[in-house]
């Protein structure tokens, strides 16, 4: 409930706090707060120095570009769930941030404190993952960006290095005629995902031209399940059925809620529903 | 005032509760306070070894470290005490701070005292506690098998108790001769009672009066400064005085005497200013009393028309521990007293082992033995229908005690005063619309092979309960070491306005409201003339304070009572003025009248002036106009009712939707119909989260693992639905008010309805029996099972 | 360390010294004296310390009163105009949305946000839109009836 002590500076632009982590060994970055203030109340964290970075108007903000969408690391979640320029080209990115936590959450929480925090049961790296959205990171030696498939590396491990920051996700525009859903499986008690399954279908001219499933909480990281049977098929359920059953996650996550072959089976579960929601959708 | 009983008026309470206003514990600032952390341990089970306080003690900001050595040297007896003995109770020593042995995660071993919260924190993780880890027990079976690790030496086996109720043989008898029977082993969970204001306290030592004052989270001040003065902080009764300012909920769990408030406590003493302690959430959670926590065999007889021949129980019940304030009461006199429920069954026998275990202690929490028995009555009922063929209705309409069988006397020592069973079951069918449900039931089992995805499931619950503990006589002979009366001193001002104090300390149930009703009504004032204190021992007479759905029933009837002697004497000295004989006068809106002539009358405040001014006056009569009353009901009041739960399961996920929920209640005469719904909204809430969520788990070295809000899941608004409520109206006839308590009716009876109609849902799939919390998991395992 | 902060809370500028590490809602139960928000659970979930932060509903327990300056804060204390409850504290009372009260502050600055965002709200977007406020007294049933009052007479 009381954290410890640290010290506080506030970034007034991304080269200075870059400046200040270089400073400041095992100093903690924080946005809105919302996944590392938490861990400070409880003492799981904490770090010497707080460098806030949560007033820099460069990282927020959701905008077009280079065919895609670029959404700032400081974006809220609220913001990007009630963004217009992803309900017309993501909707299920905004469908996934409209998800998290509850309405104070995501007021506070953005998307680059939720991803550079890699909760298992976060609600945007599966759909990350599945869009084949870029994280882009900045250090002081330049910037540089990696696939969401990458970024995630293990529970609450990512690929920001030490010396970087998280300053924007880029997602590419969707195809025409695809269709994409998001669909969690709530824990009752934290409202993080105990499943979260993410899937994209892409329907020309009537027949499946792409698809993709992405599930999280299942493992340490989003699982991508190979539905690649989907293209060229009719989707029917059972096509979709069989497709998703291929989940497949060697050491699955567990808790007293829900154990590893049950989060699984939901999974596959999920991931089936996710996948006839997105293709009613296309 | 006529018209003021059975009226929904808005609560008197709550403008300081919507604009901020309302003071809580810990709103509480006052000069020159300190505050309090509390250094807890983190085994379940260990021997201290050591404990190096020098760190703590130099951290800059701390005024005090404290451990068991301190109680010892304040001289004071430094204990938590048990308030109810039962024949043969072990009764192993509880010391506010632990001296050499913990026994749970979260006992207490030492405070520190600072000048800022965070800074009492800070030093708390400096005291070094040299731990020697012994092995735990925290599971209720597993701490009674041959070799378990033992809780306290004093106690072999970990056996707290062994008690029984009803005779065994008549029992044996039904079943050898039973043409149907239906069994069942269930776990009942542990709750954690989760008030949304942890448990906090002020303490404010004054060398100078050598009065202490205690703020704190109460909701029977009287019995925290009984307890705390006779056995812990041996201070001289008259010289504490303990308030209970807005409480945020309590739900049971600020009924007890715990070591933190007297912890807090010996540091004001110690340091002669104010000491403010305030439970984090984990903390609070893991010192509270649980709930429940039982392990439980049971069976249930019948002959061939289904009538229940007999009923055999027998329930191993945690005790945690220590033995908290009521805890040996619960799974006992609360528990196996109520298995007869609405039911004529001509034998019971009920055996009860309550068990120390490496865990936060249980006793009393929302329900309290209620639910556990109920649960046990009504899922043997769910069973039963199926078993005799009879299904959920007829068997339960053909065990109904009969309405004209009142007052009936069950096999398990209570007897019941009044009741009418059927009506209720009638409505409860009617608003849910049953025909049409079961309609709509076969039509999805006939989806697929009975096995379509969303199976829908009708649950039964019809429920007794027992409210407002009575008599004194009685619980004192079953090892209660306090009454069970209530208290009311109610004055009438010279100019005719009214002040109520209520030993009966409300915490958040809208006492203040509903009690100036039954003055209103009762004295023929406005509601706003009528003032109601509470919560404060020293404007207070003793009073025993607010659980078991007592208040009413019980303080309510205190206050008629004064009300009573009120008019009585007013009577009298309205007849000295308007020179009539008392018998003549009658008192009705307000007014005494000479019968008969209706323009000779006076006021209440005409005779409460001259009440007051002595000047014409009746020789016989002492001047004033109040009265006390100690109110000690004949019996318990018998609140019933029937709900009937309807929910939808995913069977592909194990996931449960609630559809619907309807409930009729028999709580006697209604005061106020808004509170009392809303106390139903309230333990229906509970007792669903108790049958759908929620969990207190503690793994095998005795970690409670579902401490925080991240892992105990509270019912959620998203997760509940609108309550469909109605009353039929059977009054208590041994009160003055003919009112029989509401508070715990909501989570005792809708545990059973939920997890009967999860079971009715999945009838198709073989499934008879989930133990509760019904996690999805389980319930896809359930389905699933070969 | 002390950090500088200037803010405005319920109208009224407001500049303090503060720690750190000091959570907003210490800063202004403590320091200032706003007992309204209360605290009921250290996981960010229980939303008894909600306030009005620039307008947006946030819980104060997660925010640091450092990360507020320059906010415009609402709390309970600041819900009432000019000795006038607002439509929700009306509805909380006329409707009996609050027993014990606890979470009443937070509950109501939570419902405010949502009717600002969605001034005419169904059943189930109430209920979706106070999920992140637990209240263990109502069962819920009446804080929705409270919020539809409200919702009515501030349309």
């Amino acid at each position: 409930m009381y954290p410890a002590q640290f010290d506080y500076r506030r970034a007034g632009s991304v080269d200075e706090a870059l400046g200040l982590l270089q400073e400041h060994e095992d100093a903690k970055l924080m946005a809105g707060g919302h996944s590392l203030i938490p861990m400070m109340k409880l003492r799981l964290a904490q770090p010497p120095v707080v460098i806030d970075i949560g007033r820099l108007d460069e990282l927020k903000g959701i905008s077009e570009a280079g065919g895609g969408v670029r959404v700032g690391a400081l974006t809220t979640h609220a913001d990007i769930a009630a963004s217009d320029i992803l309900a017309a080209s993501c909707p299920v990115l905004a469908e996934a941030a409209g998800h998290i936590g509850d309405a104070q959450v995501r007021n506070r929480g953005t998307i680059g404190g939720n991803i550079a925090h890699a909760d298992p049961g976060s609600d945007l790296p599966p759909v990350l993952v599945l869009l084949g959205a870029s994280v882009h990171l900045q250090s002081p030696s330049g910037a540089r960006s990696v696939a969401a498939a990458d970024f995630f590396q293990d529970l609450l491990m990512t690929d920001v290095g030490e010396d970087e920051i998280l300053t924007h996700v880029d997602v590419p525009a969707r195809n025409a005629g695809a269709g994409a859903a998001y669909l969690k499986f709530e824990h009752p008690a934290s409202g993080y995902a105990v499943v979260g399954a993410a899937a994209s279908v892409t329907v020309q001219h009537g027949r499946c031209t792409a698809a993709g499933l992405v599930v999280g909480g299942v493992g340490a990281v989003p699982t991508a399940v190979d539905v690649s049977s989907l293209i060229g098929a009719d989707l029917s359920d059972d096509a979709i059925a069989t497709a998703a059953s291929g989940l497949d996650t060697e050491d699955p996550l567990g808790d007293i809620f829900a154990s590893g072959d049950y989060r699984v089976h939901v999974g596959k579960v999920y991931g089936k529903r996710a996948l006839a929601a997105a293709r009613d959708r296309a | 005032m006529a018209g003021v009983l059975g009226t929904s008026i808005k609560r008197r309470e709550d403008p300081a509760l919507i604009t901020g206003r309302g003071k809580y514990t810990d709103d509480l600032l006052v000069e020159g306070m300190a505050h309090a952390a509390i250094v807890r341990s983190p085994y379940a089970h260990a021997r201290i070894r050591g404990i190096d306080t020098s760190a703590a003690k130099t951290y800059p900001g701390v005024v005090a470290v404290l451990t068991a050595r301190d109680v010892a040297a304040a001289g004071i007896p430094g204990m938590v005490p048990v308030g109810w003995l039962l024949p043969d109770l072990k009764t192993p020593a509880h010391p506010m701070i632990a001296a050499d042995t913990v026994r749970h995660v979260g006992d207490a071993v030492a405070v520190v005292v600072a000048e800022d919260r965070y800074v009492a924190r800070d030093a708390a993780e400096r005291v070094a506690v040299d731990y020697e880890p012994l092995d735990a027990v925290a599971d209720v079976v597993a701490a009674l098998e041959d070799g378990a690790p033992a809780v306290h030496d004093d106690a072999p086996g970990n056996v707290a108790f062994d008690w029984e109720i009803g005779e065994k043989d008549p029992v044996d008898a039904a079943f050898a001769q039973a043409a149907h029977t239906v069994e069942l082993d269930l776990r009942n969970n542990r709750l954690i009672p989760h008030a949304i204001e942890p448990r906090a306290a002020l303490a404010s030592y004054d060398s100078s009066t050598g009065v202490m004052t205690i703020h704190m989270t109460s909701q029977n001040p009287h019995v925290h400064r009984l307890l705390m003065t006779l056995a812990s902080l041996g201070m001289p009764e008259h010289k504490v005085r303990i308030v209970a300012p807005e409480v945020g909920g309590g739900f049971g769990s600020k009924i007890h005497h715990y070591a933190d408030e007297a912890i807090v406590g010996l540091c004001s003493l110690k340091l002669d200013r104010p000491v403010k302690w305030t439970a984090t959430r984990t903390e609070t959670n893991l010192t509270d009393a649980h709930g429940r926590d039982h392990s439980t065999h049971c069976a249930m007889a019948f002959d061939g028309d289904g009538r229940i021949t007999g009923l055999r129980v027998d329930t191993k019940a945690a005790m945690g521990a220590y033995l908290s304030t009521f805890a040996p009461a619960v799974p006992t006199y609360l528990y196996g007293t109520l298995m007869s429920g609405q039911y004529d069954i001509p034998a019971i026998h009920c055996h009860v082992t309550g068990v120390f275990t490496h865990t936060a202690p249980v006793d009393a929490y929302r329900g309290a033995g209620r639910p556990e028995a109920t649960f046990v009555v009504e899922r043997l009922m769910h069973l039963a229908g199926e078993a005799t063929g009879l299904g959920p209705i007829e068997v339960r309409k053909r065990n109904f005690v009969p309405a004209d069988a009142f007052p009936y006397q069950t096999q398990v020592a209570l007897a019941y005063d009044s009741g009418n069973y059927g009506p209720a079951m009638d409505r409860a069918l009617e608003m849910i619309g049953y025909d049409d449900l079961c309609r709509e039931q076969a039509s999805r089992r006939g989806n697929g092979n009975g096995n379509g995805r969303r199976q829908m499931g009708i649950g039964f619950s019809s429920y007794i309960e027992a409210c407002g503990l009575a008599p004194s006589a009685v619980v004192g002979s079953l090892g209660a070491q306090a009454g069970q009366w209530e208290s009311a001193d109610v004055r009438v001002h010279p100019t005719g306005s009214v002040t109520v104090y209520t030993g009966s300390s409300s915490h958040g149930q809208g006492h203040e409201t509903t009690f100036s009703q039954i003055v209103a009504d009762r004295l023929g004032v406005a509601p706003e003339a009528v003032e109601v204190i509470h919560g404060d021992t020293d404007l207070v007479q003793f009073g025993m304070g607010t659980y078991g759905s007592r208040s009413a029933a019980v303080g309510g009837s205190a206050i008629a009572g004064s009300v009573d002697k009120i008019i009585e004497k007013g009577k009298k000295i309205a007849a000295h003025l308007l020179e009539a004989a008392a018998e003549d006068l009658e008192y009705e809106d307000g007014s005494f009248r000479v019968a008969g002539s209706p323009d000779r009358a006076l006021g209440l405040g005409d005779v409460a002036l001259q009440a007051y001014l002595a000047h014409n006056y009746p020789d016989d009569l002492e001047p004033g106009l109040s009265a006390t009353t100690f109110y000690d009901p004949a019996n318990f009041t018998y609140p019933f009712g029937t709900h009937v739960c309807v929910v939808e399961v995913d069977t592909e996920t194990g996931s449960i939707e609630l559809l619907r929920y309807a409930a009729v209640d028999d709580v006697g005469n209604v005061i106020n119909p808004m509170i009392v719904d809303g106390q139903l909204h309230g333990g229906l809430a509970q007792g669903i989260g108790q049958a759908l969520w929620e969990n207190a788990v503690y793994d095998d070295s005795g970690q409670l693992v579902s401490g925080s809000l991240m892992d105990y899941a509270l019912p959620k608004i998203h997760n509940l639905i609108p309550f469909e409520l109605d009353r039929t109206t059977t009054p208590c006839p041994h009160n003055p008010l003919g009112v029989k308590g509401v508070g715990e009716a909501g989570a005792i009876a809708s545990p059973p309805a939920v997890v009967n109609a999860v079971v009715d849902a999945l009838k198709p799939f073989g499934v008879t029996h989930i133990d509760m919390p019904l996690t999805p998991e389980k319930v896809w395992r359930a389905v699933n099972a070969d | 360390m002390t950090v500088s902060i200037q803010l405005e809370v319920n109208g009224k500028p407001v500049q303090a010294e503060v720690e750190p590490r000091r959570l907003l809602v210490h800063f202004l139960r403590e320091d200032l004296g706003l007992t309204g928000a209360n605290i009921g659970c250290e996981t960010s979930l229980c939303g008894a310390c909600t306030i009005l932060v620039d307008g947006s509903a946030v819980k104060s327990c997660t925010m640091l009163a450092a990360q507020a300056d320059g906010a415009a804060v609402t709390t309970i204390e600041g819900l009432a105009r000019n000795g006038e409850l607002h439509p929700l504290q009306d509805g909380f009372w006329e409707k009996h949305g609050l027993q014990c009260g606890y979470c009443t502050p937070g509950m109501i600055l939570s419902a405010n946000y949502l009717l600002e965002q969605n001034p005419s709200p169904s059943d189930e977007e109430i209920r979706e839109g106070l999920k992140g406020n637990i209240c263990r007294c109502t069962g819920y049933h009446n804080i929705v009836e409270a919020v539809k009052y409200a919702a009515e007479r501030m349309s």
